[in-house]
């Protein structure tokens, strides 16, 4: 089971007090309409789907509400590195 | 040797000691005309229809582990084709035809069983719902009915009708069921090697050498082989093929549970399932009770189960039926399936020239394997989607022409 300490509240949160959010730094274009279709359908729909560390995001539904930024491995589950929405990961 | 009852009855005669090896384990040869990644039930079915229907023999598979040890043994071995659109029908109902003559086709008993497949409606809007998929149904050409309480009642006597999920009928489709789904890998793999198909286990795909945007080489833990075209068939890793190959995919990697409670007497006679708890239930020939739920929704690789999905499947599957909970669960098990942003199938041409895919089809890979293969098998042999195939390419991702079903059918992700 996938444990994560919320950067905001400091509690322990198992994954059925969590919400997963996916792929975390992915920013969505400014003016959809200027750009090509390809980074466009690259936005929504193309997603790196790593085996080993993925950068993702998760919410702490069940606690304080807010979203943070989590380092994992996919294989192991090992929660490496979390951080602050505002901040970016280094694994 | 061909399987048939005169054999088994001198085999059993002579002490069951004459049986042959049912496929080769050869060395890889160091070119083929086209090379298969992925030895399950797809790429297993890619090879036999790439040598039986498209006439090219030399050709090899390779399988990183053992034959069907990924989604193809992991799953909960059910089929069915009540899908709704048309597209997506033609598809999976062509996957269940291929299927009710495939033990004959390939002389390996697939034990398919048509025992009914039943979607229960808890509610108003679910019966709506399932008379709008009739309809399409009939439209498509596939069966599926609905069918009241009392005959649910009848058909499943130990199921609770009145829970906190009251049954108010079921939508039935009576030529779904269940197959052994080992014998779909062993019997594909033993007609696949007759053909002349190199069948290669514990060959592992560690790179590709490229020129001009085609693949001219595949580096593997067991030597490097040449060849003129690659198809991959390898579902929740499909991602990690095509990192290798230079190009991503919109598709993520999650884990998938189901478990399996020790052998009780004959209890439940079809497969069902419960849209309220997403939990979906079959009694296997031995007698053990196979039960489904939803994925992990979070990027997994992790080919193991957990503890929340444990929880939630067996509560559900208790309240579906009270008698269960007495028993004792015995095992449980995990495959990473590979989910498109529409729950449809990618299928045909990637960015790399002459590398061909088969993947994206998610929770219900195993009710496609036939199809798939097929369709993957004409791509490789003629460059080109076969017509049932060319509405699901990966194209369509980037022309806005999405194939829905994770909406229309009602697939629980």
């Amino acid at each position: 089971m996938i444990v994560i300490n919320c950067p905001y509240c400091g509690q322990d949160r198992h994954e059925e007090e969590l919400t997963y959010g996916g792929e975390a730094e992915i920013i969505r274009p400014v003016d959809p309409t200027t750009v090509s279709d390809e980074t466009w359908t690259d936005y929504l729909y193309f997603r790196n789907n790593p085996k080993g560390i993925h950068h993702e995001q998760w919410c702490c539904s069940a606690g304080c509400g807010q979203w943070f930024k989590v380092a994992r491995d996919t294989v192991s589950h090992a929660v490496l590195e979390v951080v602050t929405f505002d901040k970016r990961l280094s694994a | 040797m061909n399987y048939n009852v005169f054999n088994l009855l001198w085999q059993g005669l002579s002490g069951h000691k004459g049986w042959q090896q049912a496929w080769r384990s050869p060395e890889p040869k160091p070119r083929y005309d086209a090379v298969i990644i992925g030895g399950g039930g797809h790429g297993l079915a890619t090879a036999y229809y790439l040598a039986r229907e498209y006439g090219m023999t030399n050709i090899a598979l390779l399988e990183k582990g053992w034959l069907g040890g990924g989604n193809t043994g992991r799953n909960t071995t059910n089929v069915r084709s009540d899908y709704m659109f048309p597209e997506s029908a033609a598809i999976y109902d062509m996957a269940l035809r291929l299927y009710e003559t495939l033990g004959k086709d390939l002389n390996y008993n697939i034990m398919l069983s048509q025992r009914g497949w039943l979607t229960l409606i808890e509610d108003q809007h679910q019966m709506e719902g399932a008379r709008h998929k009739a309809n399409w149904l009939q439209c498509n050409g596939v069966d599926g009915e609905i069918i009241g309480a009392a005959q649910v009642a009848q058909m499943m006597p130990g199921l609770q009708m009145k829970g906190r999920y009251p049954v108010r009928g079921a939508f039935l489709q009576k030529r779904g069921g269940t197959i052994r789904h080992d014998a779909v890998a062993w019997g594909y793999a033993r007609a696949a090697d007759r053909l002349g198909v190199d069948i290669i286990q514990n060959c592992e795909v560690q790179g590709f050498e490229q020129e001009n945007g085609r693949i001219t080489a595949i580096n593997t833990s067991r030597g490097r082989i040449e060849t003129d075209r690659v198809g991959v068939a390898v579902a929740g890793h499909s991602g990690v093929i095509a990192e290798k190959a230079g190009f991503r995919l919109p598709i993520t990697s999650h884990c998938l549970q189901a478990m399996v409670s020790e052998p009780v007497r004959p209890f439940l006679d079809h497969v069902v399932i419960s849209p309220g708890t997403g939990v979906y239930i079959n009694q296997t020939q031995k007698g053990e009770m196979v039960m489904g739920g939803v994925l992990d929704l979070y990027h997994s690789y992790g080919q193991r189960g957990n503890f929340p999905t444990i929880e939630k499947v067996i509560t559900s599957a208790v309240e579906m039926f009270p008698a269960f909970s007495q028993m004792r669960l015995m095992r449980h098990w995990a495959g990473i399936v590979d989910i498109s942003p529409d729950s449809s199938p990618i299928l045909g041409q990637t960015p790399v020239e002459n590398m061909y895919i088969n993947c994206g089809w998610g929770t219900g890979g195993f009710k496609a394997i036939p199809a798939g293969g097929y369709m993957l098998a004409h791509s490789i042999a003629t460059g080109r989607p076969h017509e049932l195939a060319a509405p699901f390419g990966l194209n369509r991702f980037r022309d806005n022409r999405l194939v829905d079903e994770g909406a229309a059918a009602g697939i629980a992700h």
